[in-house]
Formats: structure tokens, sequence, C-alpha cells
């Protein structure tokens, strides 16, 4: 394998997790703030919080790994997406820079606002909203060099059907996916009632992320036909992915086994996550640049790698330990420590 | 009016940059002050100790948040808003970049973990533990992109062939000639702000009328710390300038108004600039530049009339330059008097005027942070890789670049009031007296003279 792909595999992998972690975070915000504004605040936000607490700046950290991996690696993207992105990635930075501080001066300083909890909440949907515009970007045709200079075509964007099926799977997505996890969590924790709330959001929010699914895939099909076939051949990881669905559903409504739930989530996002990336090979900016092309020098891909290795050496551990402390120390969970 | 792009990108970075190196510089320096404070505690038993190293981390935390969110920020705008030097330079600095992500990830782990232990294990060294991570993780973030900023100004480590950089070894490229002094220096000096910084709190609440022996001990440790780093960054800074001269003279020469190459140069000191360009109102101190420079009186100072006038920095890095150094030198002094009023026993250490000095030098210990990095930065214009790429070819073509400058200038004013209004709150609603009987009950009352 070479190294290119080595280090495109490796991003994804990380750009997976942080669609894991990130979509507990952004979901969670969003439930916090809607049980506050229902009245049912008392129900959850405790437990809400308690997850939240020590892993925010983690969730961050997936986030900022990627887009330095992927500039590393592939230096060419940092011009054509740095040059397109400059808006919609500020607008994501400056939401990613809104939620994450005003979670810090809510939750450590001392005055509950609601005000910082509707911001907390809506931020978390706009963020994915503005980033999963670099994946609409990615299939081509709204991106021109024209004379050495890159241009953003922004009118195609937003009268694009891609680019929203593609923002309203992400929103659905993350709901769902969070709604999932908090319902393993309440039940780890013992609570009752907020496991009623949450599970009920969990099967809500189901329907609608197939839904939203199924519709950028026929829509992808219009726009841009190599991945799309590409992504037929590939019908195998789809099928485990819807498989890995229903299988999450059954047990939702088995009302047990809520850890396996999560977990098929987990692989149902996998499948279809991955599915679509190996669909997307060799481009990381149809047809501007090719993980071959546009990848850096072996030295330097060669050194990333290792860089790499010997962070996960580290990490690995040290993740282990948080999740130890909090995720997987029942009396914690239980708010008992 | 249209605005140049160039010029934009280059103030909104510059904004985003000052705004976050604030936090940064906490983020490196206040764990280990923290770390020491929690130690001693432990090894003393003293419960005023454990306290300090409670309460500043709870106003530490609300400063990595926005430590956290700007780094995203100066993290994605180094592509977003230089996408052409990132183009060449991601294939040589990358490495580093995504090693200082490693770090930060590592220090984030652990902070979540020191957050919400404090009270879990029996043996109270297991939390002091987990502070070390800390302290390495934040230590090695600065490390890493030191050498960045470090490469910048002098890359190497590559070679050029029709325009693109091949032949990379990308450790060369770390461990370039500014690499040591650099890294050195920015460590120091983060140490000694955050010292400062902690002791200017102190300070204050001392001349607020709170002179207890909880704020005594504290105002003890934190101007010990602050007159060793300070004698640390002085000596880093000394390295620093002889570093410039060997390798970077354009650089120093700006700084020190120094046009023509000589031997036994002057250093000269304040003053500004007439219309012929001519220093005015200085103090000049014969041969001292030399000896700054080269350790010796005789030794020749590259001028600034040897570079091509349009790789010339611009002359008023002198003032950035002079303003650090004055405060360079206010901060030992004033930790100096600190610790010897204190150590004679018939002086009072706690006098208004001392405290109000000490008060003074946390905001100076930061400006001196922020002028430094104006000086570094200024001081390589018009490159942004020294020799080989200008900031004009790196800036973005986007023609939106205005508009982020003043989005990103309105996020900033929002994060900083917040930032400050929460910190106070987050103290004035939670005296340290309170908290000391809340946590420690069996304290004996009376420390309070």
């Amino acid at each position: 394998m070479s190294y290119e792909l080595v280090g495109i595999t490796v991003l994804w992998i990380f750009l997976y997790g942080y669609l894991i972690v990130a979509s507990i975070d952004f979901g969670a915000g969003f439930f916090a703030f809607y049980a506050k504004f229902t009245k049912k605040d008392h129900v959850i936000n405790q437990l809400i919080a308690r997850y939240l607490s020590p892993v925010w700046e983690v969730t961050n950290v997936f986030f900022v790994f990627f887009f330095v991996g992927i500039v590393g690696f592939f230096p060419e993207t940092a011009y054509y997406y740095g040059t397109a992105m400059l808006v919609p990635a500020s607008f994501a930075i400056i939401l990613l820079a809104i939620r994450g501080s005003f979670y810090a001066f809510e939750n450590y300083g001392s005055k509950q606002s609601t005000l910082y909890t509707f911001l907390y909440g809506v931020s978390g949907l706009l963020i994915p909203a503005s980033l999963s515009i670099a994946l609409t970007l990615s299939e081509g045709g709204f991106i021109t060099e024209e004379n050495g200079s890159v241009t953003l075509n922004y009118l195609d964007l937003f009268t694009s059907p891609l680019s929203w099926s593609i923002v309203v799977l992400s929103v659905v997505s993350i709901l769902f996916i969070s709604a999932t996890f908090l319902t393993f969590y309440a039940a780890r924790a013992n609570d009752l009632p907020a496991l009623k709330l949450v599970r009920t959001f969990a099967l809500f929010w189901s329907t609608p992320t197939i839904i939203a699914a199924l519709t950028t895939f026929i829509v992808l099909s219009q726009h841009n036909e190599r991945h799309y076939e590409n992504m037929l051949d590939l019908w195998w990881m789809f099928g485990l992915s819807v498989g890995f669905f229903l299988m999450a559903i059954w047990f939702l409504y088995q009302q047990k086994n809520y850890g396996l739930a999560f977990i098929s989530v987990m692989l149902q996002f996998l499948f279809a996550f991955f599915g679509y990336g190996i669909g997307h090979y060799p481009y990381l900016l149809d047809p501007y640049i090719s993980i071959h092309e546009g990848a850096t020098h072996a030295s330097m891909g060669v050194a990333l790698v290792g860089a790499f290795i010997g962070g996960l050496l580290l990490l690995i551990p040290s993740l282990i330990l948080l999740m130890k402390l909090f995720l997987f120390d029942a009396a914690y969970v239980k708010g008992k420590k | 009016m249209e605005l140049d792009t160039v010029l934009m990108s280059r103030l909104l970075t510059a904004m985003t940059l000052g705004f976050h190196i604030i936090f940064a510089t906490l983020g490196v320096g206040i764990p280990l002050m923290i770390s020491i404070a929690e130690f001693i505690g432990i090894k003393k038993n003293d419960p005023h100790y454990r306290l300090l190293a409670r309460r500043w981390t709870r106003g530490f935390v609300i400063t990595v948040a926005v430590g956290v969110v700007t780094g995203t920020a100066i993290g994605l705008q180094l592509s977003l808003v230089w996408p052409n030097f990132m183009q060449v330079a991601g294939n040589v600095i990358s490495l580093p970049l995504f090693m200082e992500v490693f770090a930060f990830f590592f220090e984030a782990i652990f902070l979540g973990i020191y957050l919400y232990t404090w009270d879990r294990f029996n043996n109270p060294y297991i939390h002091w533990s987990f502070s070390l991570p800390i302290i390495i993780g934040g230590g090695f973030s600065a490390i890493f992109i030191t050498t960045v900023n470090a490469f910048m100004n002098t890359p190497q480590g590559f070679e050029t062939q029709d325009g693109t950089f091949s032949a990379v070894n990308p450790l060369l490229t770390m461990l370039n000639p500014a690499t040591p002094t650099k890294v050195f220096h920015v460590l120091t000096s983060a140490y000694v702000t955050c010292a400062a910084i902690l002791a200017a709190i102190t300070a204050i609440m001392m001349l607020k009328g709170k002179v207890t022996a909880y704020h005594k001990k504290a105002l003890r440790l934190t101007m010990s710390l602050t007159f060793l780093f300070a004698l640390l960054t002085a000596v880093a800074g000394d390295f620093s300038a002889k570093f410039l001269a060997d390798h970077q003279a354009e650089k120093l020469a700006a700084a020190e108004w120094h046009f023509e190459t000589e031997q036994n140069a002057d250093l000269i000191l304040f003053g500004w600039l007439n219309e012929d360009d001519e220093p005015t109102g200085e103090i000049r101190i014969p041969g001292l530049l030399s000896f700054l420079a080269h350790g010796d009186f005789n030794a020749e100072v590259t001028g600034l009339e040897a570079f091509p006038e349009n790789e010339r920095p611009p002359l008023w890095v002198h003032y950035m330059f002079d303003l650090m150094v004055s405060i360079g030198f206010f901060l030992p002094a004033v930790a100096l008097l600190y610790l010897v009023v204190a150590k004679v026993k018939k002086w009072n250490e706690h006098h208004k005027g001392i405290l109000y000095l000490i008060g003074l030098s946390g905001p100076l210990a930061m400006l001196a942070i922020e002028f430094g990095w104006i000086y570094a930065e200024e001081g390589r214009q018009p490159w942004i890789l020294r020799g080989y790429m200008t900031v004009e070819e790196a800036a973005t073509s986007s023609p939106y670049v205005t508009h982020m400058f003043f989005l990103f200038l309105a996020l900033y004013v929002v994060l900083g009031t917040l930032c400050v209004v929460t910190l106070r709150k987050l103290f004035r609603n939670n005296p340290a007296e309170e908290e000391l009987e809340k946590h420690y009950p069996s304290l004996e009352k009376g420390d309070n003279e």
C-alpha cells in the first residue's frame, strides 16, 4: 500500500471518528436546548452535562487533526479548498468558536443563560451544515480554476440539490447518532425518565436519516456519475449499512441492548462513510486533485505516517484512561463521583 | 473602497495570532504554575497551596476554551488565507504541525482528567501526576509550532526544482538554525508571563484589602517564579540576538537601527527617526551592539545596507524591540525588589508601591509577548518564507478576505469580553476565604492578619 493510500485511509478514519464524536456532541447540544425550550431540561440536561464536560475538547481535536493531516499529506488541497472554502469555513470556525467557548463560559462560569444554551444548540446544527459544503465541493463542478485563480461559484452551490441534500443528511444524521448514544448512556446511568425521552428522539430521527441518505444517493447519481457508479460497485457496503440501521432500530424497539444499538449505528455509518469514500477514489477534488498526483513527497509522507503511529501509541492509552474514568465508570455515569 | 487583499490577509492573520497568543501563552505556562502549587501543597500538607492550584485551574479552563477555539481558527486560516504558502510549504512543514495536534490532543485528554478528579484518589500524588502530561503536552505544542515559525525564518532541509520543493528532509526542516533559540525564548517567556500574571492578580487582590496568609503565600510563590523565569528569558533573549546576528542579520539590524556594517558597533536605545531616517534622541552605548551580537566589543556587525532595499524589514520594529526588552528588564527588577524587601525583616514587602508595580508587571509581561511576536513577524518582512516566498505571493486571491476580517474582529471582541466577564464573575462570587472553609473546614481560623 502506497503512503498516500495509507495517508488518506488514516485521515478518513479520523474523519469518521470526528463524525461520530462530533455528532454526539452537536446533537446533545441541540437536545439540551430543545429540552430547555419544552421545559423538560430537568430530565436530561444533567445526563448530557456529565457526558459532555470531560470530552468536549477532545472532539474538537479530531477535526483539527483531520484538516492538518489532509494539508500535510495533500498540500494541493490547501490551494483549492483553502481558496474556495474561505467563507464557509470561516463561518464554521466562528460557530465552533462560539460553541466551544460559550460551553466553557456557561459550564465553568457561574451563570446559566438561555442565550448560551440556544447558541450552543443551534451552532451544533449549523457547523455540520457549513462543513458539509466541503463534501459537496469535492464532487466537482463548483470550483473552477482560471488563469491561476480559484473561484467558487456560489450560485451553483446554493441552487444545487446535491448541496442541500448533503446538508439535510448531515443534520438529521447528527440527531440520530446523538440520540442513540444518549439512549445508551442513559440506560447505563439507569436514568429511566431520561432514557424514555432520548429513546423517542432516537426513534423519531431514524426515518429522516434513511430517507435523506437515499435522497443523497439519487441526487449524486445526477451530479457525478463516476462516483455513483463506483458506489454501486460497492453495493455490499451500503447493504451492510442498511442492515445495521435496521438492527439498531430493532434494538431500540426492543428496549434492551442499547449498547448494541449504538454500535450498530456506528457500523451503519462506518460502512456508508467508507463506501462513499472508496467510491470517491482517486479524487480528493474532482477533477483537480487526485490522491496520487496531489500527494506530498515520499519522505514527508513516510515521516507523517511514522509520527502518526508514534502519536497513536501515546494517545490510545490516554484515551482508554479517559474513557475508563468517565465513560465506563458506572459510578461516575450515575453521578456518584 | 477596495482594500488590498494582501494587506487584509496580513491584518486578519495578525489579529487572529495576536488574540490567540494571549491564550496560547497562558496554556503553556499556567499548568506549570498549577502543578508547582499543588505539589507544594501536598508536600507541605498546606491547604492554601492546594486551593491555589484549584482556583488557578478553574480560571485556566476558561482561557483554555478560548485558546482551543482560536487555535482552531489560526490552524484553518493558514490554509484559508495563505493557500499558496500552504500548498508549497505544506510539503515541508506539515510534520511539526501534525505533531502539534498530537501534543495538544494529549494535553486535552489529561486536562479533562485533571479537572474532574480532584478528590477521586486517596493518594493525592495521583491527581498531581495528571498535571505533568498537561505541562508536557502544552510545552511540546509550543515547541512544534515554534519550529514552524523558525522554519519560516531560516528555511532548510529541502531542495527547490522549478518552483516546487523536492528532496525534503522533515527532521532537518524542524531542526533549522532558528529553532533552538526561538524555542528557548518562547518557553521561558511563556513561563515568566504566566507567573507575572498570577502574581499581578494576587497583588491586585491584596491592594483591595485581601491581605491573608493565602494571598501572601501566593504572592511569594509567583514572585519567586517570575524572578527565576525572567532571568532565563533574558538569557534566551541574549541567545536570540546572537542567533540573529549570525543567521538573520537584517532582522537584528532593523531592530537596532544599525545601517552600516561596522566593527565596534554602538547600541541604539529608544529614540525616533527623523525625516531622513536617522535616529534622533537616542541613547548610544559605544560598542555594546558588537558585544551583544558576538560577545566581542570589536566584532563586526552586519548593517541593514548590506541587504537589497526591497528585502529590508520596516524600521518601526525598533520600537517593538525596545518595548519588549524594556519590559524584559522591568520584570526581574520588580521581582528582585520584592524578594529583597521580603528578606529584610523590618521592611514590608506588601507595601502599596510594590504591590502596584507587581500589579503592573502582569499586563506588561503579556504586552511584551505581543511586542515580541510583532517584532518577530514584521522583522521577517517581506518574506513569509525567508528567501523563497514573499507574503504577497502567498496570500489568497479571494475577494472576501476583508469581510472575514470584520467577522473575526467581531468574534474576538465578543470572546474577549465574555472571557473577562466570566472570569470576574467566577472569582467574585466565590471568594478564596469561603472556599477554603468549604474544602478544608478543619483549617484553623486566625490566618487573617
